[in-house]
Parts: C-alpha cells; structure tokens; sequence
C-alpha cells in the first residue's frame, strides 16, 4: 500500500474542502473497497478523510412518503430498517443479495454506489486496462470476460458495474443529494450518476473533484409488486451474472405500470425505458414478458465468454415478470 | 512500540492471477493466499507519518502510533499481539479476521485502525468470561465445529455478530423481508455465515454448533 496521510472529517464542509484542497486526496467510510483496491495499488491516494462519523447515518421519512437514506447508513442498517422492508422490499432483497455480513456491515450507501468495478483485469497491474491506466488498452475484449458487460460498453472498456443495491434504487428512481466543494449542494437522478466508458472508462461517474455524496432520496414507493432477482454462480457471497429489480403493477390481467432495472450486463445499473413502455396497459402474459425480454437485449452485443448473458437476462426478465404478474 | 514487520504487503490479485486463469480471482482460497504471503518480499520501505491511536480491545485501551496504513487487523495481531484473529486473504473474501465493532461483525482486514479510535472492539480473545467459554465457543467444541481451526476464530465472532443480528430481527438473502422474526433454520445460518470460508469443510458442524448456541445466547 501507497503511504497516505489520514485526517477525520468533523462535518461536511470540511471534509468537502479538504478532498478539493488537497490533490490525491480521497473520501474513505466504510473502505471495503477502497482498501481492498488500495492494497493492490490500484488505488493510491496520498490523502484519506475519514466521512465515516459524519451525521449522515439516519433515515428519514419525508413529507411525501418517500425516504431520505442518509450516505453514512450501513448496507445492513438499511436492508434491516422496518420502512425499506415494507414499502421498498425490492431494496431490502438487493442489499442482502449483495456481499456478506460482514461487508455489509462496513459498506455505506455512498460507498455501495461509487464502488468500482471487479473486472479482473482492473484489478491485475501486470495488464492493459483503460479505466486503470488511460490509454492502456482492454484485456477483457479478447481475454476472460465472462462477468463482463454486454450493453452500454465501448472499444475501451467492457467492465460491469458491481453493486446489487444501485440496480434497485434505479427501479426505484432514486435521487442522489450531492454537496460540493463550496458547499451547496445538487440532487441529480440516479441515471446521471454513474456514466457509460466511452473514451473515458477512467470516469466511472458524474461527480467533480470534492463533491460528496450525502443522501438518497427515494420517492413515495410506487404501486405494484418489487422484487429484485439475481442469478449467480454460487447461492451466497457472489457478484451478480444478471439481475433483475422490477416492480409491476397490474390488474385484471393487464400491466398497468412497470419499472425494471437490470445489473450485470452493463458499465452502469440499467434502466429498460423502452421494455417498460411496451408493458404499458400490455396484456399480462407469457407473450407479453417473452417480447419486451427479448426487447430489452435488442442492442446488446457479447464478447465470447459472456455470450450467455443475453439469453440468461432474457430468462431472467421474462420469469420475473410473470412472478410479479401472477402469469407464470 | 514495536515496529510493524510488513504493512504494505499482502497476497495480491495480481499475484494469484500470475500463472493460472482469472478465474481463480472469484475462488481465492485463504490457502492460495497463504502461499503468496511467503512468496513475496516486502515492498521498499516509504516514509509515512505515523499516528498516535487508542483502540478499546476487549474493554482495555491501548495507545499505539501507527502508520495510517496499518488495519485493524495488523493493529490487533502485530502491534498489541493479540493474533486470535487470523489473516487469510487479507481481503475481506474468507472471514477469518472477523472480530465485532461496537457488537458488529466486521472483516479487521479491510478497516484501517486509525479509523476505529473510540470504538468497542471486541477479539475472540474477549468472548470467554473468565474460565467460561461463551456459548458459541463451547458448541464449537461440542459439535467438533473445526478441523484445522485457522478459520474458526472468525467463524465465532462472526456466529456471535450473526446471532446478535437475528435477535434484532435482521432479514437475509433466504427470509421473506417483510417478515418480523427471524426463523433460524440451517439455510439461514449457512446463508448468514457465507462471508466465513473452511478449507476444511466443515461446514456442517459449524452449522450444528451455531444452531445449539443459538438457543443458549
């Protein structure tokens, strides 16, 4: 590990300032990842500010029946606490179907949502990788790239986003309370957070140098039936291959409102736009699931190994929309 | 104080892809880990500023002045010499360095000291009351929930963490989320334990030792 000088943060502004003052100075709260990415030297800040204590760890209740998850709130708190059981399932089941225990127990909200990519070669200093090294090259095109993306990739980078939690919040059309450097603070969907490679696969989100991310906000939990499913190689402690949050509402044997959001198979939690307008006031049937399945993978391109994902999430999609229909 | 041996070096992703598939990345055993440990010499020493830091351990403190980039793990084993707690991947991926922070179970390796000045942390070595094990230790024993026992110090803080988070009703993987109690069958137990890795596989034991101490804590 890179030496690093270590400060903890005694509020927000000041632990916005001293990241934007300092070059390669970096958040850290519950550094599961950033340590882990840190001991292998893929990441080197000089400077660590601690935001773990910050009064960021409370849930809130907001006027309009949504939620204000504060980004200190552990993965585990929040998969746990009463309301998101209740009113978001989806969310529970996506946090739970993330990581261990243990994990859990560290990762932040903020965290779970900026935490960088497993692509082995990202993590291999001895290969090419544009999001590690600009310019470098792709391994993952021609090499192992069996949990890699199939949507939204580009010629130089092919990497999948990780997080089980940020494909739920996207179904659920979470708002992310940022403040920046002179402290005022954004809000931004979720769908503008984090960014597709492009040229740029080193960029893996909209942030600036400072900002911080303090909150997210859900709104009142839509009508319908959640469920987040995630297929994987082993039953627990695994990354996902496909999954899948949706949340329907139907009746009478027709859709009337549906939001799906897809991981695995893509640089960024995916939102099927297009797939949820055919379900609009569509029949709830097999046919139905079966076209706006084979809908949403239209685009999606495979890179050998991972050439199974795009029946998988087809599979995936089309069962969890039935289930959630009551047409199986 | 004495100084730390080797903070900087660890078994590496880099090192276990090093002559074999990137697959052996996903299934990174603490074995392999072990192996690359010794094969690697420590990096070139660098120049960082040491901090001065209380850690609680087993309610008794200890100042210690440390390099930043010493975990908590390295903390607990190198510099108080406490070593119930075990470095296995030294990634957060097998369990084996498991203690509880403020009653929570946590990976000690992937945490770094610093930032734990003012927490409750509690080792392995804090569990016993005196001569009397604590109920998850005693059913290790008595359902013979080990073979080598390189894992099991963290297969216990993580059972006592896991059982503290059933009693606060904490949903998993396998349970209706909307459910309000906790029904400890072993496909819970074994879904809530999947961060604790045995080479040993003996997974079955472990499981029985956790359900027969379930019902005495």
């Amino acid at each position: 590990m890179k030496p690093f000088t270590y400060e903890r943060a005694k509020s927000i502004g000041d632990a916005v300032a001293a990241v934007a003052a300092k070059p390669g100075a970096k958040f850290i709260s519950g550094g599961t990842n950033l340590l882990d990415l840190m001991k292998l030297e893929v990441e080197t800040p000089s400077h660590l500010v601690d935001i773990s204590r910050l009064p960021l760890n409370r849930i809130e209740d907001m006027p309009d029946g949504g939620v204000r998850i504060g980004a200190q709130v552990s993965n585990s708190v929040l998969a746990g606490d009463p309301r998101i059981r209740r009113k978001y399932p989806v969310l529970s089941q996506a946090l739970l179907a993330g990581a261990s225990g243990q994990l859990r127990n560290k990762a932040s909200t903020g965290g779970n949502l900026l935490q960088r990519t497993r692509c082995y070669y990202f993590y291999d200093r001895t290969m090419p990788c544009n999001k590690r090294e600009p310019g470098s090259g792709c391994s993952a095109l021609e090499g192992f790239n069996r949990i890699h993306a199939v949507l939204g990739t580009s010629d130089a980078c092919i990497a999948a986003h990780p997080s089980d939690m940020a494909v739920a919040m996207t179904a659920l059309d979470a708002r992310i309370e940022i403040v920046g450097p002179s402290g005022t603070t954004r809000v931004i969907p979720i769908s503008e957070l984090h960014r597709l490679p492009g040229k740029t696969p080193q960029i893996d989100n909209s942030l600036a140098n400072g900002e911080m991310i303090v909150a997210v906000v859900l709104p009142p939990p839509p009508a319908g039936k959640q469920v987040y499913r995630k297929v994987r190689d082993r039953a627990s402690y695994a990354f996902a291959l496909v999954s899948v949050a949706a949340i329907v509402d139907s009746a009478a044997g027709r859709i009337r409102d549906a939001r799906i959001a897809m991981g695995g198979i893509a640089p960024k939690p995916w939102r099927l736009n297009e797939t949820e307008q055919m379900l609009q006031a569509a029949l709830a049937s097999d046919r139905t699931f079966s076209q706006a399945a084979d809908a949403a993978m239209t685009n999606a391109r495979g890179f050998g190994q991972n050439d199974f994902k795009m029946p998988l999430a087809i599979r995936t999609l089309r069962v969890t929309l039935g289930m959630l229909s009551n047409q199986t | 104080m004495t100084p730390p041996k080797d903070q900087s070096t660890g078994p590496t992703r880099r090192a276990l892809l090093e002559g074999s598939t990137a697959m052996t990345l996903l299934l990174a055993s603490p074995a392999t880990s072990f192996a690359q440990v010794s094969a690697r010499a420590p990096a070139a020493a660098e120049a960082a500023p040491r901090m001065p830091v209380t850690l609680t351990v087993n309610r008794q403190d200890h100042a210690l002045d440390l390099d930043p980039r010493t975990t908590l793990l390295d903390a607990l084993r190198e510099h108080i010499g406490m070593t119930g707690s075990k470095k296995g991947c030294d990634h957060g991926q097998c369990g084996a360095c498991t203690v509880l922070v403020n009653g929570r179970r946590i990976n000690s390796c992937l945490s770094l000291a610093v930032m734990h000045e003012g927490d409750e942390i509690t080792t392995v070595e804090g569990l016993a009351q005196g001569d009397s094990l604590h109920p998850v230790q005693a059913a290790f024993i008595t359902h013979d929930g080990f073979q080598c026992g390189y894992c099991t110090p963290g297969q216990i803080c993580s059972a006592v963490g896991m059982l503290s988070e059933v009693r606060a009703g904490w949903p998993s993987h396998v349970g209706d989320v909307t459910a309000d109690r906790v029904s400890l069958t072993d496909a819970e137990i074994s879904e809530r334990m999947s961060g604790n890795i045995c080479r040993c596989s003996a997974y079955p034991n472990i499981v029985a030792a956790i359900r027969d101490a379930s019902e005495r804590v």
